[in-house]
């Protein structure tokens, strides 16, 4: 599949963001101006950037407690996240949820998740109010390997597939469910052989190359989009960051994360692609992180001037009226 | 020439037909309006509250699940986010401990949690209660667990017309609701109104005027209360016998002007006494209406115990008619 240049500096440009912002907001958890916890999306980029890149504005995803890079990715507004992150008034849910709910109905963000695989079933319901409703809208619902060993996981792709609803599980396998690896949780090799028993595709992906998860994901939205049924898509990935901020990461060696880091990491790989076809130059990138950096900046301004979320107002949203 | 307000039409229903009544009255009313649960669909649902709707309204419409009930609640919680208005059957409220995830951290907090950018307007239909022989995890009476969570409403009804209109008012409601039938009102017969019926969320009902004492209860608790309260007439006392139909929000008004009038407080629930949501009833009483009491304010409720087969053990745990009499008396007294 030939990437053009527009979507191929698209994509590097969303996983630059991704980075960006991750890097932004750990360093404003270190000034002690995020309270709470936040959880490092980095090293996962390519997977967020390379699915949503086939969603409009009207169709839907589910997203986990490591949201940041699914919501940017469906393009959110980088000063309504920090601002969320700030506890202020102008963020996404005015201070009510914090990092691990960010959700931005605008954008079919149906919300970052802080319980494993609760997203699952409702990004189903999500898909069933498109067939229902007779539009081409689709659901795509984020989860980590932790997230697979879910009931909601059996109960969700079941439900999905029996009534070939739209929606694209996107399974992102980033080796550990907080601190547990993946060959201590799952007694097959390939995690995408699981799909076969719900009668639905499961295909294994590399998550660390752009141009595979854009593929991948391009083919299971517009298999939703036709009608066709739901996907698995196992997209094999890495977590640079422990499991949340602070994390002392015994489960691991520090070899293995330099590992990837140093060959697998999602943004070197895009630039060599992206270098190796002549799709840009480095004065491109050079330009585009320039503009990220700002972009991200602009962000932490407008959180930082935002007036701090009221209390005032807080039995409103527990009802609507 | 006099105009007369022609009375509404009513029919006399069971309470399961009533039920079917208001979900076939909102189905009809609107199309973003869609039923599943387990055995709901030709089958008409394991007590026959959605007998007909099938045919009338298509399988698209009205949706059989396989047994998956924290799935198809989180399916309710998506669907309702998007823009339906689904109504989810759990066969039995005990199998709520399957859902209760979708049902509290999602269904529940999605509002609040998103700034208020979220709607979850969904019901999640199911029954509870005793007096059917079918064991502790077939009979429970757990609206106190849904009741403690902000964001849900929590509805009871008593008799056929309050289950359709109330039910009508729950489809309609933009807000997640919990709404707990009784497997032994099924069978039990009322005039309903055949036309469109709703009755408001958060408004309790005087089923019986009295002035000796205030007697709050709901669910399958209120025919008896209002049996005892006919024993209790027999003997002079004249029990006032409020059903607070919806739990979430509560009529706190009516039940204090009530005890305001009679000044002595029972309530009568079939869940178990402890932490049961008769005490938060007693506490609203005793905080806003202490002056007014002459009597410290009893409940009578459930024992301790989960709910045993045996039929006489079973009535033996919850509260019967005549042990209400007892406890009016001894309030009274």
């Amino acid at each position: 599949m030939n990437i053009a240049r527009d979507t191929a500096l698209e994509l590097y440009r969303v996983m630059g963001t991704i980075r960006r912002f991750e890097q932004r907001a750990e360093q404003l958890f270190g000034e002690n101006k995020i309270w709470g916890t936040i959880h490092n999306y980095s090293g996962q980029e390519a997977v967020a950037a390379g699915v949503s890149a086939h969603l409009r504005d009207d169709d839907w995803i589910t997203s986990t407690h490591r949201g940041h890079g699914h919501c940017i990715a469906k393009r959110a507004d980088l000063g309504k996240m920090f601002a969320e992150l700030l506890g202020r008034e102008t963020g996404y849910c005015r201070g009510r949820g914090g990092s691990m709910h960010i959700a931005d109905t605008s954008k079919g963000n149906l919300g970052a998740n802080g319980i494993v695989g609760g997203g699952i079933p409702i990004a189903v319901g999500a898909a069933l109010t498109a067939k229902q409703t007779k539009t081409d809208r689709v659901a795509v619902s984020y989860f980590g390997d932790g997230g697979a060993n879910q009931g909601t996981f059996h109960e969700g792709l079941n439900l999905a597939a029996i009534w070939a609803l739209p929606v694209v599980f996107v399974l992102e396998n980033n080796q550990y469910a907080e601190t547990n690896p993946v060959r201590d949780a799952f007694a097959v090799e390939d995690i995408a052989t699981r799909a076969a028993g719900y009668g639905m595709p499961g295909v294994t992906v590399n998550g660390q190359d752009v141009r595979e998860t854009y593929r991948a994901g391009g083919e299971a939205v517009a298999r939703a989009r036709r009608g066709d049924g739901p996907t698995l898509l196992v997209m094999d990935t890495y977590r640079y960051g422990g499991h949340y901020y602070g994390d002392p990461q015994v489960y691991r060696s520090k070899e293995e994360i330099e590992e990837w880091r140093a060959k697998r990491d999602p943004l070197a790989i895009a630039r060599d692609w992206i270098l190796t076809e002549k799709l840009a130059s480095p004065a491109d990138f050079d330009r585009i992180d320039t503009e990220v950096d700002a972009a991200v900046e602009r962000g932490v301004k407008f959180a930082e001037a935002s007036p701090p979320a009221s209390p005032i107002t807080l039995p409103e949203d527990v009802y609507a009226t | 020439m006099q105009l007369k307000e022609a009375p509404s039409a009513t029919r006399e229903m069971f309470y399961a037909e009533a039920l079917g009544d208001a979900l076939r009255q909102e189905l009809r009313r609107d199309e973003r309006v869609v039923i599943f649960g387990e055995d709901i669909a030709a089958h008409g649902g394991a007590f026959q509250v959605t007998a007909g709707l099938l045919k009338e309204f298509g399988k698209d419409r009205v949706k059989n699940t396989p047994i998956s009930e924290n799935g198809i609640v989180g399916m309710a919680v998506g669907a309702a986010l998007t823009g339906l208005r689904p109504v989810v059957e759990l066969m039995y409220v005990d199998f709520m401990g399957l859902a209760m995830d979708q049902i509290v951290n999602q269904a529940a907090q999605n509002r609040f949690m998103f700034g208020g950018q979220a709607r979850v307007p969904m019901v999640l239909r199911t029954q509870g209660g005793s007096g059917r022989g079918n064991a502790a995890q077939h009979s429970k009476s757990l609206e106190a667990w849904v009741a403690h969570v902000a964001g849900l409403k929590v509805v009871m009804p008593s008799t056929p017309a309050d289950a359709k209109g109330l039910l009508a008012a729950a489809i309609r409601d933009d807000n997640p609701v919990i709404f707990i039938e009784h497997k032994l009102l099924y069978r039990t017969k009322g005039e309903v109104p055949t036309g469109e019926h709703v009755v408001p969320l958060g408004v309790a009902d005087v089923k019986r005027e009295g002035s000796d004492l205030t007697i709050v209860t709901w669910s399958r608790e209120v025919l008896f209360s209002l049996d005892a309260a006919a024993k209790l007439a027999d003997e002079g006392i004249a029990a006032e016998v409020i059903d607070v139909r919806t739990l979430v929000p509560l009529d706190r008004e009516t039940i204090l002007r009530s005890v305001r009038k009679t000044h002595r407080l029972l309530v009568v629930h079939e869940a178990v006494k402890r932490a049961g949501y008769g005490a938060e009833i007693a506490s609203l009483v005793a905080e806003e209406a202490f002056d007014d009491l002459d009597a410290p304010p009893k409940r009578l409720a459930g024992l301790e115990t989960p709910i045993p087969y045996a039929q006489h053990l079973e009535k033996s745990v919850v509260p019967q008619v005549d042990d209400i009499v007892h406890a009016a008396k001894g309030l009274v007294g």
